[in-house]
């Protein structure tokens, strides 16, 4: 489904993708792990062109790399940025209503879905979605995004600063996510959930990808998470 | 005096709305695309010369309709084969090219119309009046300019609160690129909003034409006057520029009116000076055209952020 051959990125002069490979497959749960710095979240903002990118990035086969951010979604690839953005100015429900691409054909996810999903949500559907707290807002984006019926979404960075009681919530949501096939690109720092519900795991270390297979095949390579993952 | 409250708050209220129709443009577009318009005066006088030469034509109320439209898509050319490309160079480059546009502009309309005012008037029968207090008319021109000021306000409020589009417009004043990764066109968007704002302008040139003067230097003497409004109502904030362009029009329409001078009013709050001194023998009238940037340099002083600002001027 997602194709990506050789990606380079550059913030000014430095380097900080440096060819990076990667492929995700329909349906297909896979997480990006590394520590901070390594080049993860500027992995998808460059699939999404919000850094140039160099490198051939292919969506279901068609080249996207470098096309505008809109046509880019439109094409069915969903990005939830780490900064999750909710519009403050607008309601709950506003927000969810703005994931919708097209009015006159409607996707699958619906606004009453979420808000039964997240009663937190549900209670505050019409006031000003700046009032939420950090973990309603990142449930608000993720649903937002998925209002807009994406074959792929990438999320990236959902659980951090978050409370466990609510990172156990998002992991329920990405694994309702992955139940109605929709595929997956989860960023992550926290291994645990990365683990529970990728089918693939990739690490990544200085802008490439280092480790690419199962979860099980990840706890059991120790040099791999002693030199790329743990701290 | 009571004539004085009641004309000077009628007059006062359309040089607020006037001043609102210009405002709500350049703060819209500048909150959306960060962009600080140095041209958006200059397209409220295009719109008040576009409406005559075109009014010798066709008459005054088609005029009224379509100057502003013309100026719209002649704003929608500006942005996108113009700023869209200075865009990628940052802001200050932009601001320098809506600079250079704002006097290509002025001198066009000099070359073209001459540099004394132009004959831009109501049709005889609006100058008639619609009432008359304490002796004193209200033009029927006056009564529909502030009609239409007001349907523009009501329209524009519909626009952003009740439509779709106005929901991404609200949507990308905090966070552009994501209204974008939604997969709503955001560079149409600022297309669109940049030749609304120009409209918007026109129109204020249009309808105001005929009550201020349609001179060449009517961008050059309003310009300063709607940034004023924009940073004192708060940069990026519609509800400020409201609130400012009202204020300021109400400010500067009652100094002028009043026939107060600053000794008179030291004497009222019980000083005694001599109310025909240099300084003190000042009329408020005389200080009206200053009240703006006056108010502009306290609220940059002690209200950075304007009246409802949120974002740092």
């Amino acid at each position: 489904m997602l194709e990506v051959k050789d990606l380079h990125a550059y913030y000014g002069k430095s380097h900080i993708l440096n060819g990076v490979d990667l492929s995700i497959g329909e349906g297909e749960v896979v997480s990006l792990l590394g520590r901070n710095g390594v080049g993860r979240s500027t992995t998808v903002k460059a699939i999404m062109g919000e850094v140039p990118p160099r490198g051939s990035i292919r969506f279901r086969g068609e080249q996207i790399a470098g096309l505008p951010n809109h046509r880019i979604a439109r094409k069915g690839l969903g990005y939830v940025p780490e900064s999750r953005d909710v519009f403050p100015t607008l309601t709950v429900r506003e927000n969810l209503e703005l994931g919708v691409k097209n009015t006159r054909r409607p996707g699958k996810w619906k606004v009453p879905q979420f808000l039964d999903m997240f009663p937190n949500l549900a209670r505050r559907a019409d006031a000003p979605a700046g009032v939420l707290s950090g973990g309603e807002k990142q449930m608000l984006t993720i649903s937002r995004t998925l209002m807009g019926d994406p074959a792929l979404i990438m999320i990236d960075e959902p659980t951090e600063g978050l409370a466990p009681l609510i990172v156990k919530q998002i992991g329920e949501l990405i694994a309702e996510i992955a139940a109605a096939g929709v595929s997956i690109l989860l960023v992550e720092q926290k291994l645990s959930i990365a683990m529970d519900i990728s089918h693939r795991v990739l690490v990544m270390g200085h802008g490439r990808i280092v480790f690419e297979g199962t979860p099980a095949a990840l706890r059991g390579d120790q040099t791999v998470r002693g030199e790329w993952l743990e701290v | 005096m009571l004539e004085v409250i009641v004309f000077s708050t009628l007059n006062g209220l359309l040089y607020g709305l006037l001043l609102f129709m210009l405002s709500s443009g350049l703060t819209l577009i500048f909150s959306m695309m960060g962009v600080l318009n140095f041209a958006h005066a200059s397209f409220y006088m295009l719109g008040a010369y576009f409406a005559y030469a075109l009014g010798l034509h066709i008459g005054f109320w088609p005029a009224l309709f379509l100057a502003p439209l013309l100026v719209a898509v002649l704003g929608a050319v500006v942005e996108r084969f113009g700023l869209r490309r200075v865009h990628e160079n940052g802001h200050v480059a932009e601001l320098l090219f809506t600079f250079g546009l704002a006097y290509v502009i002025d001198e066009t309309v000099h070359l073209l119309w001459g540099s004394i005012p132009v004959s831009y008037s109501a049709p005889e029968a609006l100058r008639a009046p619609l009432f008359s207090l304490f002796g004193t008319d209200y033009s029927i021109y006056r009564g529909v300019t502030m009609m239409i000021a007001i349907l523009m306000f009501v329209a524009l409020w519909f626009l952003l609160k009740k439509t779709r589009v106005g929901l991404m417009i609200r949507a990308a004043l905090t966070h552009g690129a994501m209204v974008g990764h939604l997969g709503h066109n955001v560079p149409r968007l600022f297309m669109g909003v940049f030749a609304f704002g120009c409209g918007l302008a026109a129109l204020a040139g249009v309808i105001g034409g005929p009550l201020l003067s349609t001179e060449p230097g009517m961008a050059q003497s309003l310009g300063p006057v709607v940034f004023v409004v924009v940073v004192v109502g708060g940069m990026g904030s519609l509800s400020g520029a409201f609130y400012a362009s009202l204020l300021i029009g109400l400010v500067q329409t009652f100094f002028v009116a009043l026939d107060v001078s600053i000794g008179d009013l030291l004497n009222g709050l019980g000083f005694a000076v001599d109310p025909y001194g240099e300084v003190t023998g000042i009329t408020l009238a005389s200080i009206a055209p200053m009240t703006p940037f006056i108010l502009l340099v306290l609220i940059l002083i002690f209200r950075p952020r304007g009246l409802m600002g949120e974002l740092e001027p």
